[in-house]
């Protein structure tokens, strides 16, 4: 290892082996990797956009705002575009990205299947109702996000409480209870579609494929710190989801809680993607995907597998976006084009690693 | 020690105790309720009445945390959905004990690393848990419960997957963690193991205790018939206590025996020796 002793030391604070054969030390590099390609990638989009500002120019720009230089010197223009357009929207992409993947893994280790995606639960459904709402009945709901974030959580909520029986939440009886609260409020969506007129509906159906069009600095001061801290606490329950994942009487034998613990996590992903989708809408496929491209390379300890979730969803969806806006000239709602990259992606692995991944 | 615990149908007044530092045999017919009793000890059912004593303490009141520090116990049977690689599985009996942020300190690992050393399964520690076979995944469970360092273990058919040198050495193995003063309540369908092993064995049927007490006095035609309705023969061979089927021990009772006894002994239970001793 070629890191300063400082870093090994804070490693093993946290627990992660430097050496003795655990071979933890790749995985630290692999994690450390991604972070990097992370930042290349929020690097790389922030320079691409239909309106050309040079590469120089681009970064001059952040730079001053960085450094807290002189903002007013720069050309108004390049300071709109790149600092309050690109660069917020940017970083909405990586918190939202991160959020639904670290619930991605969340929820494959709680429900012990690799198939699960942080929707299962109704949130998307709930959201999708509260937004649809907050478009039809704008008098009444008055902002389509409270009410989006709002109704995600009742969703969820009441499929938990659907499931739980005597001090007990069956995993089964959860994925039942989230599908038949999901199947409820999509059927409610269809009937303020069905009652709305053609511009609510157009509002509708374009919030429903989700898309960063209208991010600002607010979004992001929102939805930023609530990701990370969300994410070091659950990162830091990640053994605990190890064990977790292995069934409920396991985890008993061993000494985790599972319903105590089952309900902080889900309480937890439920809340950051929640509050992604009533941001952005609903964006499929990140949320299956990049625990399971983080299970490929690092294995499927939850320990690497929730940061390395974070990065891998960070990335995706800036990838993402950058195409949604820049492929041509009218944006193309980036759920579309999250699920045409992911199929692909998913039937490659199901042809592939099938058998390791889904056992 | 002291077990008490009383539910209706499976368990109706099974009450019991083991010893510190005993390895007990808990012996039963199938369906007979031995995993329920251990899931009812380890709360993972809650027993309609009765109580589970350990060291005078009764751990239907304790927390989950402190129970596993307790307990550890081996399932019969399960296979999670991700591939952990072994010495993860074996890691997570380190569970009980961590703290901090992960919390898993070298020395964690070590006694990990040391728990598959002990059974002999070093090996298998960067394969995949969930591609093992049947016996792999036994033996590994067995080293996560070692790996536990708990003052109890309840295994189940802990066993039963295994080949017959595997067998063996679980058995040892357990004699072993025995022998450090750890008690060990394990559940076996095999009368010889039992009885070759245990020091003190009890029996079960149809929810309560048919017999219990050393091997030698418990594993007795009497009882045997009671639980197995007349299958069972029990005959010393070189001074061990034998069990085989009715049927064998008469087959070659009826004839002269003349294949060499080492011959028989490895078959398992369906050895030859003279009849009547």
């Amino acid at each position: 290892m070629t890191e300063p002793t400082g870093f090994n030391h804070l490693l093993k604070r946290l627990g992660y082996e430097t050496s003795g054969g655990f071979g933890e030390e790749k995985k630290i590099v692999i994690l450390l990797s991604l972070a990097a390609v992370l930042f290349i990638t929020a690097s790389v989009a922030v320079v691409l956009g239909t309106y050309n500002i040079t590469v120089a120019e681009v970064y001059h720009t952040i730079f001053t705002h960085l450094t807290f230089g002189d903002v007013e010197s720069l050309p108004k223009l390049h300071n709109t575009i790149v600092w309050d357009i690109r660069v917020p929207r940017i970083i909405l992409a990586t918190s939202v990205g991160g959020a639904l993947a670290i619930a991605g893994a969340i929820f494959q280790g709680v429900f012990r299947n690799p198939l699960v995606e942080p929707y299962i639960l109704g949130v998307s459904s709930g959201a999708a109702f509260g937004a649809a709402l907050g478009i039809v009945f704008p008098t009444i709901f008055f902002s389509i996000q409270v009410f989006a974030f709002a109704f995600g959580a009742l969703a969820v909520t009441l499929a938990y409480l659907l499931a739980r029986s005597r001090g007990e939440t069956p995993i089964v009886t959860l994925i039942l209870a989230g599908v038949i609260i999901g199947s409820i409020f999509s059927a409610l969506v269809s009937l303020l579609k069905y009652l709305s007129d053609d511009t609510a509906l157009r509002e509708i159906t374009f919030w429903l494929m989700g898309g960063f069009y209208y991010a600002t600095w607010n979004d992001v001061i929102l939805l930023a710190p609530v990701v990370i801290i969300s994410f070091f606490i659950l990162w830091s329950l990640g053994w605990k989801l190890n064990v977790l994942s292995m069934g409920d009487d396991e985890a008993r034998a061993l000494g985790v809680n599972p319903e105590k613990y089952k309900f902080v996590v889900i309480a937890l992903a439920t809340a950051i993607t929640a509050f992604a989708v009533s941001l952005v809408g609903i964006i499929a496929w990140v949320g299956l995907m990049m625990p399971h491209a983080s299970r490929m390379l690092l294995g499927p300890d939850n320990r690497f597998v929730l940061p390395a979730s974070l990065m891998m969803g960070g990335c995706y969806l800036i990838v993402c976006d950058t195409l949604a806006r820049t492929l041509t000239t009218a944006e193309i709602p980036v759920g579309i084009l999250t699920s045409i990259l992911g199929a692909p992606y998913l039937c490659y692995l199901l042809r592939s690693k099938g058998r390791v991944i889904f056992g | 020690m002291h077990f008490r615990y009383g539910s209706f149908p499976v368990l109706s007044g099974v009450s019991f105790s083991v010893g510190k530092g005993e390895l007990c045999g808990l012996f039963g017919p199938n369906g007979s309720g031995k995993t329920t009793l251990f899931k009812c000890c380890l709360r993972f059912l809650h027993a309609e009445r009765g109580r589970v004593m350990v060291h005078n303490e009764d751990i239907s009141r304790c927390n989950i945390e402190h129970l596993a520090r307790l307990v550890a116990y081996v399932p019969q049977e399960h296979k999670p959905p991700f591939p952990y690689l072994v010495r993860e599985v074996v890691l997570m009996g380190r569970t009980p004990h961590l703290g901090g942020f992960f919390g898993i300190r070298r020395r964690d690992r070590e006694i990990a690393m040391d728990a598959l050393a002990t059974l002999g399964i070093s090996d298998l520690a960067d394969r995949p848990y969930n591609q093992l076979s049947g016996g792999q995944r036994q033996m590994v469970l067995m080293a996560r419960a070692i790996a536990q360092d708990t003052p109890l273990l309840f295994l189940d058919e802990p066993t039963s997957a295994l080949d017959f040198q595997n067998q063996m050495r679980i058995w040892e193995i357990m004699r072993d963690v025995a022998g450090e003063g750890k008690t060990i309540l394990a559940c076996s369908h095999d009368p010889n193991h039992v009885a070759w092993f245990c020091d003190r064995v009890v029996v079960v049927g149809d929810g309560t205790v048919v017999a219990e007490g050393p091997p030698e006095d418990v594993i007795s035609e009497a009882v045997l018939g009671e639980i197995y309705q007349d299958v069972c023969s029990v005959r010393m061979l070189d001074g061990v206590q034998m069990v085989m089927p009715r049927c064998v021990a008469e087959r070659n009772g009826k004839q002269e025996s003349s294949r060499p006894l080492h011959d028989a002994l490895f078959v398992g239970a369906c050895g030859e020796v003279d009849a009547g001793t």
